[in-house]
C-alpha cells in the first residue's frame, strides 16, 4: 500500500521522487502547475519590474554616486558613472519619478495579491524554500549545474535551487519596497529609514536590490529558455496535478 | 485543450483591447501619470505629520561647506539688492516689509539636519533663522489661508507650499548657516530652509512670502516636478 503510493498518487512524478514531495503534491490534485492567478501575477510583475528598474536607473542617473555629498563611499568604484541611456525609462528625472512612484503602487498591490494567494491557497507548500526539505536538494542541483554531478537530484514540483531563487527574489522585492519607501519619505518614515541604517545606506541597499533582481532575471530567462516547458506552463498553466 | 485556447484567446483579446484603448485616448500615458501624481500628492499629504520632527544630525555628519552643492537659476550668482527687504503679504492681517535686522530680532531657531535633494544626494548643514510659523503669527494669517508662496531675486525662482509643511517647526527662514551669516552662494541674505521638503522647495534669495487661499506652482513644479515634494 505505502509502496505503491509514490508512483501512482503523484501522477506525473518519477518513482524516485522524495516522499515529502509526494505528500505535498497530493494536496494540489487537480490544480495546474501555474494557476491563472499566478500566471497573471507573474506577467504583471514582469512588466512592473521592468518599469521600476528603468525609471529607477533614470533617477539614479541624476546622482550616480553612493554616499552623502563630501563623504562618498570609497568602496564604490563607479562614482559618478551614470547607467547607459537605453536602460533608462522616463526621459528625465521628473518623468522617471512619476513612473517610479506610480508603478510602485501597482507592484505593491500585485505583490499583496500574490502573497495572499501564496499563503491562502497553500501554494507556499510547493513553492517556498524550506531549508529542512530543500537545502540539500539545492546544493545537489547546484553541483549538477556546475557539472560536478552527472545527474540532477530527484525533484518534485520545483527543485531546491528553484525554490531558493524564487523565495529569495520575493524577499528582495519586499526589501526593495521597504527601502524605497524609506528613501521616498526619510523624515516621515524615519523609523523605517533607521532599519536600513540611514538615508545613504538605504539608497545603497535599494541599488543592491536592483542588482540582485537583474541577476535573477538574467538567470531566470536563460534557464527558462533551456526548459521551454516551464515557460509554456507560465503561459497556459501546464498540466493539472 | 479547448480550455487552453479559450484562455489564450482571452489573453490576446485583453492585450488587443488595452492597445486599442491606448490609441483612443489622446495621451493615455500622461493621463495615467497625471492621475497617479494626484494620488501620490494625497498620499504625501496623508503621511505628513505637522509635528513629526526630523532628527538632529550629529556634528560629525556635517558636510564640509565647499562640498554642499550650490544652485541658482540665474547665469551668475545673485547678490542681494541694496536695501533688501522681505515683503510679507497675501491674506494676512498685517502685511508688511521686514528688514533683516527686524527678522533677526524675532524668536530664533536653529537645527542641524540632513538635506535631501530630488537628485538623490544628501548633505548635512546647520541652519539658524526664524520659524516661518512665528512670522505667520506676527502678521496674523487668515483662517482661509491654505498655501504659502515664496519668491526670490534669483531670476524669479519661486515655489509654493502646503500650509502644514510651511508651519512645521523645522521650516525656517534662515539667515545663518554652519554658524556664520548666510553667504551669497547659499541664498543670502535670507532663504527658506526646511527639514520636511526636498531641496528645490527651499527657495533661496528670498524677497516675498505670500499666504494664499489658492495653490500656485513654482519654477520646477511648472516644468513637471512634483509639487508636494515632502520627505
Amino acid at each position: 500500500m505505502s509502496n505503491a503510493m509514490p508512483s501512482n498518487a503523484a501522477g506525473i512524478g518519477s518513482p524516485r521522487k522524495p516522499v515529502n514531495e509526494v505528500v505535498t503534491e497530493a494536496r494540489f490534485k487537480g490544480r495546474r502547475i501555474q494557476p491563472l492567478t499566478i500566471r497573471l501575477n507573474h506577467w504583471m510583475n514582469a512588466l512592473f519590474i521592468v518599469l521600476m528598474a528603468g525609471s529607477g536607473l533614470e533617477i539614479f542617473a541624476a546622482y550616480p554616486s553612493l554616499g552623502p555629498q563630501g563623504a562618498q563611499y570609497g568602496w564604490y568604484p563607479w562614482q559618478g558613472v551614470a547607467p547607459p541611456g537605453w536602460l533608462r525609462i522616463g526621459g528625465w528625472l521628473a518623468g522617471a519619478r512619476h513612473w517610479h512612484f506610480a508603478i510602485a503602487w501597482f507592484l505593491v498591490l500585485n505583490g499583496l495579491i500574490y502573497l495572499a494567494y501564496f499563503f491562502g491557497r497553500g501554494e507556499w507548500r510547493r513553492r517556498l524554500f524550506l531549508p529542512a526539505r530543500d537545502a540539500g536538494n539545492a546544493v545537489l542541483m547546484f553541483g549538477y549545474y556546475l557539472r560536478l554531478l552527472k545527474t540532477p537530484p530527484p525533484t518534485g514540483f520545483y527543485n531546491g535551487l528553484q525554490r531558493f531563487a524564487y523565495s529569495s527574489v520575493t524577499i528582495v522585492i519586499i526589501i526593495q519596497v521597504l527601502s524605497g519607501l524609506a528613501i521616498y519619505k526619510p523624515v516621515q518614515l524615519h523609523w523605517l529609514l533607521n532599519l536600513f541604517g540611514g538615508y545613504d545606506a538605504a539608497r545603497v541597499i535599494h541599488l543592491l536590490g536592483l542588482v540582485f533582481i537583474a541577476m535573477f532575471v538574467a538567470t531566470h530567462i536563460v534557464l527558462v529558455l533551456l526548459h521551454p516547458r516551464e515557460l509554456l506552463a507560465m503561459l497556459t498553466g501546464g498540466e493539472r496535478g | 485543450m479547448a480550455k487552453v485556447i479559450t484562455r489564450r484567446k482571452l489573453l490576446v483579446g485583453f492585450a488587443a483591447a488595452s492597445l486599442l484603448a491606448g490609441c483612443d485616448a489622446p495621451h493615455p500615458v500622461s493621463l495615467f501619470l497625471k492621475r497617479m501624481l494626484r494620488f501620490n500628492e494625497r498620499f504625501e499629504g496623508f503621511i505628513f505629520s505637522p509635528s513629526r520632527l526630523a532628527p538632529e544630525s550629529p556634528e560629525k555628519d556635517l558636510t564640509p561647506e565647499r562640498a554642499f552643492p550650490r544652485y541658482f537659476i540665474a547665469d551668475t550668482m545673485p547678490f542681494p539688492p541694496v536695501g533688501w527687504t522681505l515683503k510679507v503679504g497675501g491674506m494676512v492681517a498685517r502685511p508688511g516689509v521686514f528688514t533683516l535686522d527686524q527678522l533677526k530680532a524675532m524668536p530664533q531657531a536653529a537645527m542641524r539636519v540632513r538635506h535631501h535633494c530630488v537628485e538623490g544626494w544628501s548633505a548635512v548643514a546647520a541652519w539658524n533663522g526664524l520659524r516661518l510659523s512665528d512670522l505667520a503669527r506676527a502678521v496674523g494669517i487668515d483662517p482661509r489661508v491654505r498655501y504659502v508662496e515664496f519668491r526670490s531675486f534669483d531670476a524669479n525662482y519661486w515655489s509654493s507650499w502646503d500650509l502644514g509643511s510651511a508651519l512645521h517647526p523645522q521650516t525656517l527662514l534662515a539667515y545663518g548657516m554652519n554658524g556664520h551669516d548666510l553667504r551669497p552662494d547659499h541664498g543670502a541674505p535670507l532663504r527658506v530652509y526646511s527639514a520636511v521638503k526636498l531641496g528645490y522647495k527651499n527657495v533661496k534669495y528670498l524677497t516675498e512670502v505670500n499666504f494664499l487661499p489658492n495653490r500656485t506652482g513654482g519654477y520646477w513644479e511648472d516644468q513637471g516636478y512634483d509639487w508636494f515634494a515632502g520627505v
